[in-house]
């Protein structure tokens, strides 16, 4: 076991795979030389040649077309888009073939990508440096979306999602690369030194997409939350006094829906989290999906905690983001008596 | 009739008139010149404004792109584009009877994908617009498959889930496709890049229409062909006209479509593509470019859509009636017939013969797939639905499977 951030453990997620799977490529805007803007590709190409981790030019939709076309043929690829809100021009890529391929074509071809990009706000990045863009992705039948809040699970479902013969889109919370951002953002900002979840085997491992990790044990609520919700998570239930159950989602499709089901029939309530913007969000369909299975079981209303239905502001960063104080409020509106 | 200052570009012939063709140079047939495939694509420039073409009007083989082929070569060509010709006649009749819901011909370009297909390897992949049923008739793909998938029957290759003629056959080196125009280019240059990663020889072809060049993914393609040297050829077909609009609405009346080549730093190739032998010259001069390691061209294949877009199309509404007889540049398939007689090697009473005897196996696969079933009467079992969505079905799709009925295997 090593000490690593979030940054370490993805660097030496595909470090790993460069040096065992001859078939994985990396490539991207910057991810080449200078070894990436948030240094995820540091070294990789000076490690492993110029052909392994490379440049690419600022199209990303060429750069999800090209990823396909070698998927197609064979190849494990791992385009990295520089932020998630620059995603949109290869949508239709993702979309109408990533997603498609293998049904469409009987199964005569497949595009096993892996598509990484940094999403998330909490960094005073304005609204194009800032968004949550995983329900439109999970919309999307034959796409697998995940997303890890810590660096041991970050380099296991970063193995496990190039391992995957389908598409995966792999979004890293930006604000949690470099510590456990639990949204007191008034506070000293802690790295992920001393944090559990940072020790991280040095060698290959996996952390399988489609399973939840059940972070906090509780019998009062349970709190569905992914990426760096899952830490404003923690804070909120610590303020609120309240025996809350976590559930971090890690992987939003597939869905762990066993995890969910059982935690909610156990504590009656649930509060679900994300920093995407509520109307339309991914929690509205894990709203809907905990009304389906545990109507009978509910002691009260579900109550999401999101981001508000606006772009993301830049002056107003705190005022959008979901903080602890948010969460509190709500685990207590649910806790109160009908 | 000009009411304000704003161009918009329009046909020199709308349905009523004469069709007319004067805006375009066809140039004759030998006179281009065809230099060594090693040559720098700065000394290739004047290459795209030029059109290359081998046979000339009296069916002769003119100039140094004539490929030179064995009456044998060309006789398996002619046979696939013949065979493409019925199977469209046939299959579009099988709409207008309500046997499928779909279908699109490839009716006047022919040579394109026989030409293509014969030229390229087995190792090869093209990347198919809907018009290249030819690339699989030249390489004897099973007529019975292709009704099957056109009638989505429970004998469907692609297990019922696709449009008809969206067919995939990767051991057939024709890589799936998409009703979403333009979106497989860019595969067909991370193809090329693979094999290149890999030392494997192979190359990519990938197609698109001249209307499509106007996607982004025209240009992401061709940008990272260039960036990468891919091995790869990206062929734009140019039948000048996409469903109801003109080439001119997609650009071409101010360059060509080949020359988009030179701001990429390719080489640029403008053919005939209504001419068998100069389709294959070209192609085979871009192919050994690219197994040289001298990276990608692109080719325009100048032709003309002869029928509508689709079966639901009328193109009398938008162009004249009898626009496609008068196209300049002919039919493939008479103009290599032609040839093939000059050369003695072929004449009128074989090629009845060979016309009647491709009907009929046509009309014995379509039989054979009525058999198994048309649209609505037979479809493949259920399950298919929910299955390839993933590699491995997720609980939404099995429980979705038990919603609608279909009970575990």
């Amino acid at each position: 076991m090593t000490e690593m951030s979030m940054i370490g453990a993805l660097t030496s997620a595909l470090d790993i795979k460069l040096a065992l799977d001859p078939d994985v490529l990396v490539f991207g805007q910057d991810v080449g030389y200078f070894g990436g803007v948030f240094r995820v590709t540091e070294g990789l190409q000076q490690g492993h040649g110029l052909d392994r981790c490379f440049d690419t030019p600022i199209s990303e939709g060429g750069i999800i077309a090209i990823a396909i076309g070698m998927g197609a043929y064979g190849l494990r690829p791992v385009p990295e888009i520089q932020f998630a809100d620059y995603i949109l021009p290869a949508f239709d890529q993702l979309v109408s073939e990533a997603a498609r391929l293998r049904y469409r074509s009987g199964g005569e071809f497949w595009a096993p990508i892996t598509v990484r990009s940094p999403y998330g706000g909490g960094i005073f990045g304005g609204q194009t440096h800032s968004q949550s863009p995983e329900a439109i992705f999970a919309h999307i039948t034959g796409l697998k979306t995940v997303i890890p809040s810590n660096p041991h699970d970050a380099k296991g479902m970063l193995i496990a999602a190039i391992e995957d013969d389908d598409p995966v889109i792999f979004l890293e919370p930006k604000r949690l690369y470099n510590g456990p951002f639990d949204g007191r953002y008034e506070q000293t900002l802690r790295t992920w030194a001393g944090h559990p979840a940072a020790e991280v085997p040095e060698g290959h491992y996996t952390v399988p997409l489609g399973k939840a990790a059940t972070v906090r044990v509780g019998a009062d609520v349970t709190v569905l939350a992914y990426g760096t919700m899952v830490h404003v998570a923690l804070a909120g239930i610590a303020d609120s006094g309240l025996d809350a159950e976590l559930i971090d989602l890690r992987s939003i499709v597939p869905l762990d829906i066993e995890a969910i089901v059982a935690s909610v029939k156990k504590t009656g309530r649930c509060v679900i989290l994300h920093e995407a913007s509520r109307f339309g969000g991914f929690g509205g369909e894990l709203s809907a999906l905990v009304q389906e299975r545990c109507f009978y079981d509910l002691e009260a209303p579900i109550e999401r905690v999101c981001g508000w239905d606006t772009p993301y502001p830049h002056a107003f960063e705190w005022d959008y983001f979901p903080g602890p104080a948010r969460v509190t409020a709500a685990l207590r509106r649910v806790m109160e008596p009908a | 009739m000009r009411n304000s200052g704003l161009y918009i570009p329009e046909p020199l012939a709308r349905p009523g008139e004469p069709p007319r063709f004067n805006h375009l140079d066809f140039g004759t047939a030998g006179a281009v010149r065809r230099p060594d495939v090693d040559e720098s694509a700065g000394n290739l420039r004047d290459l795209p404004y030029a059109l290359i073409r081998v046979l000339d009007d009296d069916g002769a083989a003119r100039g140094r792109w004539d490929p030179m082929l064995r009456p044998e070569t060309m006789l398996k060509g002619l046979k696939a584009m013949l065979l493409t010709r019925q199977f469209d006649e046939r299959l579009f009749r099988a709409h207008r009877q309500g046997k499928t819901s779909f279908y699109m011909k490839s009716t006047g370009e022919e040579a394109i994908g026989a030409a293509q297909s014969m030229v390229l390897g087995d190792k090869d992949m093209c990347f198919p617009t809907y018009r290249v049923l030819s690339w699989l008739m030249a390489r004897g793909y099973p007529l019975l498959d292709l009704v099957n998938q056109i009638f989505s029957n429970a004998a469907d290759p692609l297990k019922g889930r696709q449009l008809p003629i969206l067919y995939s056959a990767r051991d057939y080196g024709f890589y799936s496709l998409s009703g979403n125009v333009g979106s497989r280019f860019g595969h067909a240059v991370g193809w090329a890049m693979a094999a290149a990663y890999k030392h494997d020889g192979s190359l990519a072809l990938g197609y698109i229409g001249e209307g499509t060049t106007a996607e982004g993914d025209f240009h992401e393609a061709l940008t990272f062909a260039s960036v990468y040297r891919a091995p790869v050829i990206l062929c734009v077909t140019n039948n000048q006209w996409a469903i109801s609009s003109h080439a001119g609405i997609a650009g071409a009346d101010g360059t060509t479509f080949a020359a988009k080549a030179l701001a990429y730093g390719l080489p640029g190739l403008r053919v005939d593509g209504n001419d068998f032998l100069a389709v294959w010259a070209a192609t085979t001069w871009a192919a050994e470019r690219s197994r040289a390691g001298l990276g990608a061209t692109l080719i325009e294949l100048f032709t003309y859509r002869a029928g509508g877009h689709s079966t639901s199309d009328d193109p009398t509404k938008y162009r004249p009636a009898d626009e496609p007889a008068h196209w300049p540049l002919g039919d493939p398939i008479d103009r290599l017939k032609r040839h093939l007689i000059t050369l003695g090697e072929w004449d009128g009473a074989r090629h009845a013969a060979l016309t009647a005897e491709l009907d009929e196996e046509v009309k014995i696969a379509v039989k054979k797939a009525e058999r198994v079933g048309t649209l609505g009467k037979s479809k493949p079992k259920m399950a298919e639905m929910f299955e390839g969505v993933f590699k491995v079905p997720d609980w939404r799709l099995l429980e979705q499977r038990r919603e609608l009925g279909i009970l575990d295997d």
